[in-house]
């Protein structure tokens, strides 16, 4: 056979069954990633059909379905939203890292994987799934909730976080030492930097720049910006995604709106694309060695997460009950969790790391709509059943005593 | 009474929200989406915190719920003769109804409510005074005229599915 035929069998293939895939979680009304990630492990290394000419594109789509996550996320915030965030939720967000990076990187460093993998393993356990939470916060009919601007700032500081961590990672991948890492980082800072104050004083001007009334003109310039900038972060050590990321800051206005709309589409298949790759890459036999310390991981930072929320929504003033669903709901871990460790899987430093990631977000991303909907029903129950104690547990019994229901969540039903 | 105060709370990658304290201290909000849509939420009494109600509306049927709103709002009527009893109304078929592909003589409408049907609306024409022999389909919208009992029950004829 032709191999331009193969090629377009195979991946005709692929994505075909992504879509039916998808169209079965649509009906159970859960996240599609779970199941494309499934995919790529049931093919691939491993899996029962190892793809042959596809691959190269699947990593070029992987690659760009990265720089799309991260686009349309930039779409989605305003830089005046993240730095009125920076300014008044600071606290929460160096709370949320703190408790959730940590567990990560402690269990790097106990399988003795060493400080990269930690530094990798940290940001896996620590960004939320910003996809996943907004659609289940959606579902619940709780956009309207008090508690909801304290989850959704905290995973603003979290997406920011990432346009320093990312560099980071991709500085401590490449192997460079101490000089040349700080000097990535100091660039890395600088130009985010430049970009928030560009876009809060200048924004009107980029999307003035970048604006069309014509939707096929705009999609090109925009994704030809996207993709032009994202390769100049990369040769510059910055990383790809925070480059785009930060294009997507700098549009504002009725660009980003329109853009949001034309990209959505490209996103969502290269996003697939991205899963799958992962997937492909991970040989599914690697998954059951580390199958316990992904359930431990994800226990604990299940808890540490409901910790940070009820933390977060006790600082805003917003009553127990509304604490704990502030809790529950930022569980989920998801597409961020995979871009991380995708970084890690391609320089590959530690063959152990993407299967752990990848049993560890199927877990939670299963489980996080889960604890998002039970653990304030959970933690009344508990609390009725403790009611000799206080009513109002402090946010340090709690996290004690949360590491209970949380588990259970599922079992509730 | 001042005149009560929207006060907002911006929801960072989803839109605004809007919250209104009413005089008997109920809590109601509006989530302006980016995408045009809303959410009308109503606050529970013993959690100020949750909704009791969270309904997606689209940009079209917040229009509607706009209209019904508004303080000098009497009807969606296209003329309003109260003192002769009169009114007319646009009543939109549904594409599931009854008489998708039916003709307006068997809606018996004249007979049964004493309403006229002064014209149909379909896509970008208007039809002026239909025939009974015309065929209606579903989207069409008939705009109507008698007394506002009889456009109540044109109104649940047509609404057949």
């Amino acid at each position: 056979m032709h191999s331009s035929a193969v090629f377009l069998i195979e991946f005709g293939a692929i994505i075909l069954g992504l879509g039916l895939l998808g169209r079965f979680a649509g009906r159970f009304q859960f996240s599609p990633i779970p199941l494309y990630l499934l995919a790529g492990l049931a093919f691939g290394e491993g899996g029962l059909l190892p793809l042959g000419t596809s691959e190269e594109f699947v990593a070029i789509g992987a690659e760009i379905g990265v720089i799309l996550l991260l686009l349309m996320l930039g779409l989605e915030y305003t830089a005046t939203d993240l730095v009125s965030n920076l300014k008044t939720q600071y606290p929460a967000g160096l709370v949320d890292a703190a408790l959730n990076a940590l567990p990560g990187a402690a269990m790097a460093l106990l399988l003795g994987w060493g400080p990269v993998a930690a530094v990798v393993l940290a940001g896996v356990t620590w960004i939320s799934s910003s996809g996943v939470i907004a659609k289940v916060l959606g579902d619940l009919g709780r956009l309207g909730n008090r508690e909801t601007p304290v989850i959704l700032s905290i995973l603003v500081l979290e997406d920011l976080s990432m346009a320093v961590y990312l560099p980071i990672i991709t500085a401590l991948l490449a192997g460079a030492g101490l000089a040349a890492g700080s000097a990535t980082l100091a660039i890395a800072l600088g130009v985010a930097g430049l970009v928030l104050v560009v876009a809060v004083r200048y924004g009107r001007h980029i999307s003035r720049f970048v604006s069309s009334d014509d939707p096929e003109k705009l999609l090109l310039v925009v994704l030809g910006l996207t993709l032009l900038v994202a390769g100049v972060a990369q040769q510059l050590q910055v990383s790809a995604a925070v480059g785009a990321f930060l294009v997507g800051i700098a549009l504002s206005g009725e660009v980003a709106e329109g853009a949001h709309g034309l990209l959505s589409p490209l996103r969502d298949l290269f996003a697939a694309v991205f899963f799958v790759f992962f997937g492909l890459h991970t040989d599914p036999a690697s998954i059951p060695p580390v199958l316990l310390p992904a359930l431990a991981l994800a226990l604990v930072t299940a808890g540490t997460k409901i910790a940070t929320g009820y933390w977060a929504a006790k600082r805003a003033g917003i009553s127990a009950k509304g604490r704990w669903r502030a809790g529950g709901t930022l569980v989920a871990r998801g597409e961020f969790s995979i871009v991380i460790a995708g970084l890690a899987v391609t320089s590959g430093i530690e063959p152990r790391l993407g299967p752990l990631a990848t049993a560890y977000v199927l877990i939670l991303v299963i489980v996080g709509p889960l604890t998002a909907r039970y653990t304030e029903p959970v933690a009344a129950w508990v609390g009725r059943r403790g009611s000799a104690r206080a009513p109002e547990p402090a946010a340090d019994a709690a996290q004690d005593r949360d590491l209970v229901p949380s588990p259970d969540a599922p079992a509730e039903k | 009474m001042g005149t009560p105060r929207l006060s907002s709370t911006p929801l960072p990658g989803i839109g605004v929200r809007y919250d209104l304290t009413t005089r008997e201290q109920r809590r109601i909000s509006v989530v302006a989406h980016r995408d045009g849509g809303r959410t009308l939420s109503a606050y529970r009494k013993d959690d100020p915190d949750a909704c009791a109600l969270s309904v997606r509306l689209s940009a079209g049927e917040s229009a509607a719920l706009i209209d019904a709103l508004m303080p000098a709002h009497h009807s969606p009527s296209l003329l309003s003769t109260t003192e002769l009893g009169l009114v007319a109304e646009r009543i939109e078929l549904s594409s599931t109804s009854h008489w998708n592909g039916r003709l307006l003589g068997d809606t018996c409408m004249r007979t049964e409510t004493g309403v006229s049907i002064v014209a149909v609306l379909r896509r970008a024409e208007a039809i002026p005074s239909p025939t009974p022999d015309f065929r209606l389909a579903g989207g069409d919208t008939l705009i109507v005229i008698g007394t506002r009992e009889g456009v109540e029950s044109a109104a649940t004829i047509l609404g057949r599915e």
